[in-house]
């Protein structure tokens, strides 16, 4: 990739879709399909990465992410659909929780020499990038969570790959770190135009750092530049009234939330709200939901109810 | 002190098999698989039974047990319905029964039970030697050629299959590798004590490593030492062999771990 493109990307102004059109994706995945058993998982997904491009998968718990990244990787064999990489496509991979034995003796040196044989001038350059070349020679168990995040992304670099995929990278990792994290994961993207695939379930930390958001939930739902997908009904059903929920029973004594832009939403009581929006695929029953018709609406003060 | 001929050569073979069930005592260590190894190595007394019964070379027949009996685990392991140590736990006494019935029925024999269930080091043979010096050999080529790879899978499986590395492969492979092993090395330190001999001094050389590499390089030491110390032990004191050296193995572990206690409390 060329300077200038860092540049436009350094901007903001390009989305990833705009981007590098005609280079051919590094990976594609057409209409896959994956059950588990007789439990369907997977529906007719669609996704790519082009080089250059961060592509964000999101979508809640048991929405299928995990496996979306494994059946792409060849880790798993979908029922159907197929998958095609470029060829000689290098790929470095962060998986979920890596952690580990204590009883396995590890320094960050060896680890990063695991299934290749980079130099030590390769090996610092990588670990340097990501802030991380003073941990060299400690031991692996010793590394903090976020330590050990710049590690192992340090390892894939080592790699040398033409795509990263990082599924939940910010776990174990506070908040501030997390969004230095996907800033590092952004500045590594514009440094060497790797493609980056990666797995989160919180659009709002994510987003400043990411060209396109798919997001799932077993079948496609919406995906687009991320300002985008937060404004997507489906996207606002599966997780503006999650978030509302889940603020509700931390702290009691407030009767509305915000949604992904800070804009207050108020928690309507349970089975109050009642919409459609022509998805017979899930089910709407036994949530709450804020209205997502209407994400801006003004604060609809109630009393204490806790 | 002159050594006797036979205490020269269980020191040799007892260094030799020290020598390659360090390194591969470590993984076991690392992945878990001590009832594993256990397993296996309760097969070889079918075995011995199969090699007298067959009338082929016990040492053959107990090595043609232990892979097979590894083979058919590593067949078992994708099916879900009993957790893979009952099914161990189901083959491992079971192989060794059947063993014991077989041997049993054959009256006309007199099998040393005991010699092969706690070894025996110091009735053993050049022949021996030769059969450990040249497994101990091709197990270490072996362990050589798929360690990159293992030590890979053992730190995270889907990342080094993501990586290109064919993870059924090393890994049944190395389940073959321990029963070769074991199977050799079963006529020093017995069917029932073999375990221990791969597990104690990896264990012990945790505590002194900084790498994978450093850890298998110490258990192979810490394993010629419990093979040096339980052979003296056993000719001072006139003690069983094999249990000797898994005492003096036992005592290394002990005195590493109290090394190792106090070199950390007085790093901090």
């Amino acid at each position: 990739m060329s300077k200038s493109d860092e540049n436009l990307i350094g901007e903001g102004t390009l989305t990833g879709e705009g981007l590098l059109v005609g280079e051919g994706y590094l990976i594609e995945g057409r209409n896959i399909h994956h059950a588990f058993g007789k439990t369907s998982v997977l529906s007719n997904i669609d996704i790519s990465v082009s080089p250059g491009e961060i592509v964000t998968l999101i979508g809640p718990n048991g929405a299928g992410k995990t496996t979306l990244v494994r059946v792409l990787l060849g880790l798993i064999r979908s029922d159907t659909g197929e998958i095609i990489k470029r060829p000689g496509l290098v790929v470095g991979y962060l998986p979920q929780q890596l952690s580990i034995d204590p009883v396995l003796p590890m320094t960050v040196r060896r680890l990063l020499r695991l299934t290749n044989r980079p130099t030590t001038t390769e090996m610092l350059e990588a670990l340097s990038e990501t802030g991380a070349a003073h941990l060299i020679d400690q031991a692996v168990q010793e590394l903090s969570g976020g330590e050990l995040q710049r590690v192992l992304l340090a390892r894939a670099l080592a790699r040398r790959p033409d795509l990263l995929v990082l599924d939940e990278p910010i776990q174990g990792i506070d908040i501030s770190g997390q969004t230095k994290l996907y800033e590092l994961i952004a500045q590594i993207r514009s440094r060497r135009g790797c493609g980056v695939l990666m797995i989160s379930h919180d659009l709002h930390i994510v987003m400043a750092s990411t060209d396109r958001v798919v997001c799932i939930n077993g079948h496609l739902c919406c995906s687009g530049h991320p300002e985008t997908v937060r404004e997507h009904p489906e996207y606002m059903a599966l997780f503006a009234p999650r978030e509302a929920e889940s603020l509700a029973v931390y702290t009691h004594s407030h009767d509305h939330s915000h949604d992904l832009a800070g804009h207050v939403v108020p928690i309507e009581e349970r089975g109050n709200s009642d919409h459609d929006h022509g998805h017979p695929e899930h089910d709407h029953s036994g949530h709450d939901h804020a209205d997502h018709d209407s994400p801006e609406r003004d604060i609809t003060p109630r009393g204490e109810t806790s | 002190m002159i050594f006797e001929d036979f205490i020269w050569r269980a020191l040799i073979g007892g260094a030799g098999v020290a020598v390659i069930s360090g390194p591969l005592g470590c993984f076991i260590v690392w992945r878990r698989m001590a009832y594993f190894g256990d397993s296996v190595a309760h097969s070889a007394l079918l075995g011995v039974a199969l090699g007298f019964f067959f009338g082929i070379d016990i040492r053959l027949g107990t090595l043609i047990a232990c892979v097979s009996l590894a083979l058919f685990l590593a067949l078992f392991q994708g099916q879900k319905r009993l957790s893979s140590d009952t099914i161990l736990g189901i083959l491992a006494h079971t192989a060794l029964s059947v063993g014991l019935v077989t041997i049993s029925f054959m009256e006309s024999l007199r099998v040393d039970l005991i010699g092969y269930l706690l070894g025996d080091i110091l009735s053993v043979t050049i022949s021996d030697i030769a059969w450990i010096y040249g497994g101990g050999a091709l197990a270490l080529v072996w362990l050589g050629l798929i360690w990159r790879q293992l030590l890979a899978v053992t730190v995270h499986e889907e990342l080094a299959r993501a990586e290109g590395i064919s993870v059924w492969v090393v890994r049944v492979s190395f389940m073959a590798l321990i029963a070769f092993v074991i199977a050799i090395a079963m006529k020093f330190i017995g069917i029932l004590l073999i375990t221990s001999l791969l597990i104690i001094p990896a264990a012990a050389a945790r505590r002194f490593s900084k790498t994978p590499e450093q850890m298998a390089a110490l258990a192979a030491l810490f394993g010629g030492l419990s093979v040096l110390g339980g052979i003296m032990a056993s000719l001072q004191w006139d003690t069983p062999s094999g249990p000797s050296v898994v005492v003096a193995a036992a005592g290394l572990f002990v005195v590493g771990s109290l090394v190792g206690v106090v070199l950390g409390s007085r790093n901090e």
